[in-house]
């Protein structure tokens, strides 16, 4: 077919206007399109606006947690004792660095890094982001630091970040009381997801694993604040778009004395024991001490496995254990609230007077019990009992209370039962009764171990702390104050209006329990002055300990056996193993009239001479102190006498140690 | 128009000299300028970027200004032998091309690298329009069938590379020629069935693994926030998050924070959406379509069956790049790889839009002489 005959046939204006329909249709379809692009844009813009304005800015800014300071420790003159402290470390921003390498190999040499650190260090900030700084050096010594900050404009992208770590500047005088902080780990977090406190421990790398630090980790630690940054896809940090500071915790203020603690430790050096100090008039622990201690410090940074090993040796005497609540047979030292029990059952009155020939024995049974003393007291009555600590008197009383009336008045007083001090680690002890042997033994009970009660034997077990609790109940009459470290907590209010930020003190509140009632108040009195004729009458037990004090002092000594002796075999400490040597107790107040302190005292293994001794001595050096010219007045740590070593030595551990 | 004075007259003759379709060309470079602003703003404010652009923006006039001199009914002359040259190069590019992004769509020409898909383009209009242009309309169903496999062929050898979106192009351009050719209503209804029919075959032997990604992705980006629905859910709240004023130029904060994929070339609307909010869109929006309208109003009063086409086609055409782009970035359509015309940065695509302007100004221009 020839083109040019189609052409002549072609009907060129029905073709345009068929064309022009198409074209038409064409458009009515493209101002359709155009309007369902329209609408769907309005629909995202306008109607979806809100939702999308939203996750626009949730995109863009992010929440970044600002860890708050944790409350400062002070004892109850005002002395630091927990301190947050500034900790140096290196830091590199990779991406402000031209070539990190030779540039890290110059810093190396700077500061005596290892090649080995070096590669390590390498390849971190290979696979870390580069705008993120990375940690090259922890724990930098003041010499390094002052080092680096001379040369630093050599270094660009090298900066020193200082952040707070815990710092108990006593060390180990402390740490059984304080406790210490250590890293948050995974048993830690999941704690704190269940109490619902995740979200304000965001930011935070220690928290209380002990002690005082464990118990007021919630006061301590105080309120997370944020800061509102606006960040890119990447997660780099454009700006600061707003910034809640956060609320420190708040400062404890305890009731514990340092110059007490220093006292209770030079008096308690070289044994392995505790001691207690209360003030009975508001149940504030003066002071708490048991030895050996150790450095809580070392577990901030985290300890090496070669020092804890070192404090889990045998040599170190178990200086973990808390001896302050870790119980110990009392010995005599319970004979005043065993007298106490006698006076309120109606046994005795303090006129009844028993024979002592130096034993004694249970009506028809052959064995006998020897009193410390060969030949006996003779005639014994309630004071001379106690003066004398005569054993013979307690079998008798004991025999005629019988177990179950002695347990029950002893657990009036708290023993076998937690004091409720403010610490997780305390331990119950036992207070024996007839239930308790059946459900620990499944085993009837012998009237023999009742005799062994009664002079604080057998399974008979309670803690100094419950033991200077007992006492402190006994000198309050029946009134128990239940015993507590903190005095105060102190909080910094930021109220915009004053110019300069108040602080708000809360004194503790401390916590009473129903008091103990006495058929006849009097009896309260009869044993007191035991207690005080035990101290201060010529040839009394604890007669020596206090001897020319300036005070009035009154208390009651205690030996335990550790092991049982066989019928009329004499012990000789000189002759048995040092761990089956007598523990050494001593309890004592003062002064008599308006108690204002209650010590209770207890020393393992002693090697010769009983409470009066080795025990007595220790509380003696406390009151000496309290009560006395105070030798120790300085409220810097470093100006204490006997601390300057263990000061300067922590900061050099701290600082010096990567 | 001789009646209203000597001056405009000559005026007038003077761009219809130089070949210049006016309006066009003031909504071409209206559209250009805007670019300008929203390259350099989701270019991270960087200059290096907006002067390539611009230098980009530079050479496409230029080509539009050179083709527009060529009189349009002798494209005529070249259309068969440069389809079956274009033919022959899609099938170099899939023996030899260049792995770029996963397709194979570069020819390397050893001095420079050579995309045949993006000369398609316009060559399969001209060729189809060639075709149906040389008999009687409405064109006889067995031309037709000619014609479709003639644009088939192309689309295929392109969605093979794999480049969804250029075949996309080119399928259209080839069906609206034989649509405004007067193709049968009921022609149309069969193959919108036929075609129906043949999706789950298609989904089933002839997609890509990442081409039925983008499909599902599309239907449910939510799924796979941080995966394959990421672009699609970060461009919705860049636009959403625009509102009707928007945030202002470089005040967008999905773009300048990069939380935006691609912000410069394929989601560029998202940029200018979030900066510049529903009324920039509707300005936006207004353009194209007086851009559209001018295009049309070319084709309807174009002298010949052959420029008719052409115009309304390559007209066509340039709609389904702003529907398909805005339409994947507001996230009614799949992901395909379709820029914003004239507004987003990227070359190739650019010159030969630009090359299409210059034939639709040569149709306009050169038809008083054409007969």
């Amino acid at each position: 077919m020839a083109p040019k005959k189609r052409v002549a046939i072609r009907n060129h204006s029905a073709e345009a206007n068929l064309f022009a329909r198409r074209t038409f249709i064409s458009f009515i379809a493209v101002m359709i399109i155009s309007l369902v692009l329209f609408s769907n844009i309005y629909d995202l813009e306008v109607n979806s606006y809100q939702k999308y304005q939203t996750r626009s800015n949730s995109n863009r800014i992010k929440l970044l947690p600002v860890a708050p300071n944790r409350g400062l420790i002070y004892d109850r003159n005002g002395v630091l004792l927990a301190d947050n402290t500034p900790v140096y470390s290196l830091e590199v921003i990779p991406e402000q660095v031209d070539d990190i390498k030779s540039r890290l190999a110059e810093v190396s040499q700077l500061l005596d890094i290892s090649q080995e650190k070096q590669d390590k260090l390498l390849k971190a900030v290979k696979s870390k982001r580069r705008f993120k700084p990375i940690e090259l050096y922890s724990r930098l010594s003041e010499q390094q630091v002052s080092l680096f900050s001379v040369n630093q404009h050599k270094f660009p992208g090298f900066f020193i970040d200082a952040r707070l770590k815990r710092y108990y500047p006593f060390a180990d005088l402390t740490t059984h009381s304080l406790g210490y902080v250590a890293r948050i780990n995974g048993r830690d977090s999941l704690a704190l997801e269940k109490q619902g406190l995740a979200e304000n421990y965001a930011a935070t790398r220690n928290i209380g694993k002990l002690g005082l630090e464990k118990y007021y980790q919630d006061i301590l630690h105080g309120t997370i604040g944020h800061q509102e940054v606006e960040i890119n896809n990447l997660g780099r940090v454009i700006r600061t778009l707003d910034f809640t500071p956060p609320i420190p915790g708040k400062d404890l203020t305890l009731t514990l004395d340092i110059e007490l603690q220093m006292i209770a430790k030079r008096a308690l050096s070289g044994k392995r024991g505790a001691v207690v100090a209360i003030d009975p008039r508001d149940g504030g622990i003066l002071a708490m001490y048991s030895n050996p201690s150790f450095d809580g410090n070392l577990f901030v940074h985290g300890i090496s496995s070669k020092k804890y090993k070192k404090l889990l040796a045998p040599e170190s005497n178990k200086p973990l254990l808390n001896r302050t609540v870790q119980g110990y047979p009392p010995a005599s030292t319970i004979k005043p609230l065993l007298a106490l029990t006698g006076l309120d059952a109606g046994v005795i009155t303090p006129e009844t007077e028993i024979y002592d020939p130096g034993f004694y024995q249970l009506p028809g049974i052959e064995t006998k019990r020897r009193d410390w003393k060969k030949w006996g007291h003779g005639k014994v009555d309630l004071n001379k009992s106690l003066e004398q600590s005569c054993n013979i008197y307690y079998y008798d009383l004991a025999y005629k209370l019988g177990i179950t009336r002695i347990s029950q008045m002893m657990m009036k007083f708290g023993f076998g039962e937690y004091t409720g001090i403010d610490l997780h680690e305390e331990s119950r002890a036992i207070m024996p009764s007839i239930e308790w042997k059946r459900a620990r033994y499944n085993k009837a009970w012998y009237t023999g171990e009742t005799l062994s009660v009664g002079i604080g034997q057998s399974y008979w077990s309670v803690t100094p702390l419950q033991l200077a609790q007992a006492i402190t109940i006994l000198v309050n009459k029946g009134k128990i104050k239940v015993p507590h470290l903190l005095k105060a907590t102190s909080e910094v209010l930021v109220n915009n209006n004053a110019s300069t930020p108040l602080p708000l003190i809360t004194e503790y509140v401390v916590d009473e329990k129903a008091p103990i009632t006495l058929k006849d108040p009097k009896s309260w009195d009869v044993v007191l002055d035991g207690l005080h004729n035990t101290v201060q009458k010529l040839g009394a037990t604890g007669h020596t300990a206090f001897k020319g004090s300036k005070y009035d002092a009154a208390g009651k000594t205690g030996s335990a056996q550790t092991s049982n002796i066989a019928q009329d075999e004499e012990y000789d400490a000189s002759k048995v193993r040092e761990s089956r040597r007598d523990n050494a107790m001593f309890i004592a107040f003062a002064p008599y009239e308006n108690p204002e302190i209650v010590i209770a005292v207890a020393i393992e293994n002693v090697a010769e001479g009983g409470g009066g001794a080795n025990a007595a001595p220790v509380a003696r050096q406390i009151m000496d102190q309290y009560f006395g010219d105070r030798e120790i007045v300085s409220k810097d740590p470093r100006k204490h006498p006997n601390h300057d070593n263990v000061y300067h030595q922590n900061i050099k551990n701290i600082a010096g140690n990567p | 128009m001789r009646s209203t004075g000597h001056d405009q007259h000559r005026q007038h003759t003077l761009w219809q000299r130089l070949h210049i379709d006016l309006p066009l060309l003031g909504g071409i470079l209206a559209l250009m300028t805007l670019g300008l602003f929203v390259v350099y703003s989701a270019g991270g404010q960087e200059s290096a970027v907006l002067i390539r652009h611009a230098k980009r923006v530079g050479v496409a006039l230029l080509v539009m200004f050179i083709v527009a001199q060529v009189p349009p009914l002798s494209y005529r002359k070249w259309a068969v032998p440069v389809f079956i040259l274009g033919l022959m190069l899609l099938t170099a590019v899939l023996l030899f091309g260049h792995v770029g992004k996963g397709a194979q769509r570069w020819l390397d020409l050893g001095v420079t690298k050579f995309q045949p898909s993006e000369i398609m383009k316009l060559v399969v209009p001209i060729m189809i329009a060639w075709y149906v242009s040389q008999y009687d309309l409405p064109t006889k169903i067995s031309k037709i069938i000619i014609a479709f496999i003639l644009v088939l062929i192309p689309t295929l050898l392109i969605a093979k590379q794999p480049d969804l979106g250029t075949s996309l192009l080119i399928a259209s351009s080839g069906v609206f020629v034989i649509f405004l050719a007067g193709a049968s209503w009921k022609l149309i209804g069969t193959c919108v069935g036929l075609a129906s029919a043949f999706a789950p075959i298609l989904w089933m032997f002839l997609m890509k693994p990442y081409q039925k990604q983008r499909v599902l992705t599309f239907l449910n980006p939510e799924q796979d926030p941080l995966g394959s629905g990421y672009h699609i859910i970060q461009s919705k709240i860049a636009i959403g998050s625009g509102g009707i004023h928007g945030k202002g130029w470089l005040q967008g904060t999905q773009s300048q924070l990069e939380f935006l994929p691609e912000r410069h070339t394929d989601f560029i609307f998202a940029v200018f959406s979030e900066e510049f909010g529903l009324i920039g869109v509707g300005l936006l929006l207004t353009v194209y379509l007086a851009i559209v309208m001018r295009g049309l109003w070319i084709a309807v009063n174009a002298q010949h069956a052959f420029t008719k086409l052409l115009a309304g086609s390559l007209t066509l055409t340039f709609f389904v790049y702003v529907f398909v782009n805005i339409g994947m970035v507001s996230g009614l359509l799949p992901v395909v790889g379709v820029p914003l015309p004239l507004v987003s940065y990227g070359g190739t695509s650019m010159v030969t839009l630009m090359a299409g302007f210059g034939m639709l100004m040569a149709i306009s221009t050169h038809r008083r002489f054409n007969i």
